[in-house]
């Protein structure tokens, strides 16, 4: 069994949000970078989870890149697939494995598939790509935790689209009659879907009155704001007893100005042009290259 | 033949047995506690067993999550639902993650008679046995059900059990041991061999039975795992003659299809596949559902009579 540093609070450890910061730069980089080698992929939703990947990686949770199946880490459940460059340049930032391996990304062979797959990328938890399937998996684990009396805790972030599927609901009247505080969903609330707002397709809203209604605890925060992010996952459980639910307002393709908050960014790839531009922009963000 | 009994009573008696001595073994169930046969499971261990509610998918994704953790998950439904209801849970948190789930399809076949096509499950080894990494296993008389599920609890990986709710005699010889992969040859015979599993294996071997009064030598197979499928016994049943299939499915996709690719790409013979012929099954009990479709040893009898005459 391994043994966790306790997590660190934006008290104890100095300059943390800007190291986080920095981090998340470079999950944006490495991300558009490898879409655009790819000629494939998803930069619109892998730009808008870049500041909550990078809070749970590197303030939050409790994994250790030595030891990924170490049975006591705290599992971080990435429902959302399809962002799978800004998830498996996390990993490879938090050294999981090395930032080298990103440049293989989709290509023929690779360990970096379209979309995860737990067995063959360390720190990967689940193989995640239809939508709707991530919560039911999190709900799952985090009930192993309470039948062992473990004090791991269980994260995962969906996307907010992903929601229209009923699985989740299923998952989310699971969650809370099995009084699984020691649950956590992140909605990555950027507001777009593949091809229209989500308003506009199958409305969400009220969300943070739905989930409540549906009975867990809410939080919504400003999705692009570490310390802000921060705050609600060191305040877990938000409501005793009862899983929670951060909603995080999020822009898709947060960071770049001809990428923020466009529909066509959702699996549009860049230009040779395009990624160059970005780049510059990044380099702007707290991010040295 | 013995007198008949519910293979669920074996099921739950050794399911059971298995969470007395291993602490991972959970059982997870949609609204399904009852027609899973888990009332005493729940009674015995109730911090164990999780009742999702009636949500399919949850079941399956639920029980991933579980596995994820290192429970040993048996997650048991209606067979018509939870394989058909939660196909993409099964296809991508159970068989593409190697999740370590065992999944229970009760009542499956034609058991529900007389509720109607939406609650027949006669597509369900079509479309388990498609999928990498499943094990797929239709245990046929209460010795072979009580050791595949020790089997499947003992293997790394998931398993579909196809059990039934329709009472069968003992078909397996005193000493009997199910592997899984390894058909059981019931009967041995000269002519042809009637190959089946689950509820058609007593009639296959009553069938085979008639058969002698036929002056036909009619061998039986027990094909208990569908995945994966037993090659070497497959190969040698066509040595011997020509084969009959007899399954509580459709004839596409399942047992029949299952022994015919075998067949076709090692010792090509004329094989005969009695199922349900693609069609949605009228009204009627599992017993009347059965005979309408020729799953009877009169029916079975006839089918391979005909096919060794034409041979």
């Amino acid at each position: 069994m391994h043994t966790y540093p306790t997590p660190s609070t934006p008290q104890e450890t100095a300059g943390w949000a800007a190291e986080v910061g920095r981090r998340a730069a470079s999950i944006r980089r490495a991300s558009l970078r490898m879409v655009h080698a790819a000629r494939l992929g998803h930069p619109g939703g892998d730009l808008s989870c870049a500041d909550i990947l990078a809070t749970l990686y590197f303030h939050v949770l409790r994994v250790d890149p030595a030891s990924p199946y170490d049975p006591s880490r705290d599992r971080f459940i990435m429902s959302k697939g399809h962002a799978s460059a800004a998830l498996f340049a996390t990993l490879a930032e938090a050294g999981f494995f090395p930032l080298n391996d990103l440049d293989t990304y989709m290509q023929p062979l690779s360990l970096l598939n379209g979309h995860p797959d737990r067995n063959k990328v360390p720190g990967v938890e689940a193989n995640t790509g239809p939508l709707g399937h991530g919560l039911p998996i999190a709900v799952g684990a985090a009930l192993a935790a309470k039948m062992d009396g473990a004090t791991w805790r269980t994260f995962v972030l969906t996307g907010d689209g992903e929601l229209q599927e009923g699985s989740n609901w299923e998952a989310i009247m699971a969650a809370s009659q099995f009084g699984l505080d020691n649950l956590t969903a992140v909605v990555d609330r950027n507001r777009l879907q593949q091809g229209d707002a989500t308003e506009h397709t199958i409305a969400l809203e009220p969300l943070a009155d739905r989930w409540r209604a549906f009975g867990w605890g809410v939080v919504e925060v400003d999705g692009h704001d570490v310390s802000a992010l921060a705050a609600a996952f060191d305040a877990l459980p938000a409501v005793q007893g009862r899983p929670t639910c951060v909603i995080a307002r999020t822009f898709k393709g947060r960071g770049i100005s001809f990428i923020e908050d466009r529909v066509e960014w959702h699996h549009r790839v860049p230009t040779d042009a395009e990624l160059a531009a970005a780049l510059r922009e990044l380099t702007g963000d707290g991010g040295e290259e | 033949m013995s007198t008949k009994a519910d293979c669920r009573i074996a099921f739950a008696e050794a399911l059971i047995a298995l969470a007395e001595a291993d602490r991972r073994v959970v059982a997870v169930a949609s609204d399904s506690v009852g027609s899973s046969n888990l009332k005493e499971f729940k009674r015995r261990f109730p911090e164990r067993l999780v009742n999702v509610g009636i949500a399919e998918q949850n079941l399956v994704g639920v029980s991933a999550g579980l596995a994820s953790a290192g429970k040993i998950p048996f997650a048991c439904a209606a067979s018509c639902f939870l394989t058909a209801r939660a196909l993409e849970q099964v296809k991508v948190d159970l068989a593409y993650s190697r999740h370590n789930v065992k999944l229970c399809g009760m009542s499956s076949g034609l058991a529900y008679g007389e509720l109607g096509p939406t609650h027949h499950s006669i597509e369900d080894l079509a479309w388990m046995r498609v999928i990498a990494n499943m094990t797929v296993v239709v245990p046929a008389d209460p010795v072979e059900t009580a050791q595949a599920v020790r089997a499947a609890a003992a293997m790394d990986g998931p398993v579909f059990l196809r059990l039934s709710r329709l009472p069968v005699p003992d078909v397996h010889p005193a000493g009997y041991a199910f592997q899984v992969g390894r058909a059981a040859l019931l009967r041995q015979g000269l002519d042809v061999t009637l190959v089946a599993a689950g509820v058609t294996v007593a009639p296959a071997l009553e069938a085979a039975g008639l058969l002698d009064a036929d002056g036909i030598s009619a061998a039986v197979l027990n094909l208990s795992t569908i995945r994966p499928i037993d090659r070497e016994s497959i190969v040698a049943a066509a040595s011997r003659g020509p084969i009959v299939t007899v399954e509580e499915h459709t004839v596409y996709g399942g047992l029949g299809s299952a022994v015919a690719e075998a067949v076709v790409t090692s010792r090509p013979v004329r094989m005969r596949m009695l199922g349900v012929p693609g069609v949605f099954a009228p009204t009627g009990s599992a017993e009347f559902l059965l005979a309408h479709f020729g799953l009877t040893p009169e029916g079975i009898r006839g089918a391979a009579r005909s096919l060794v005459r034409e041979s």
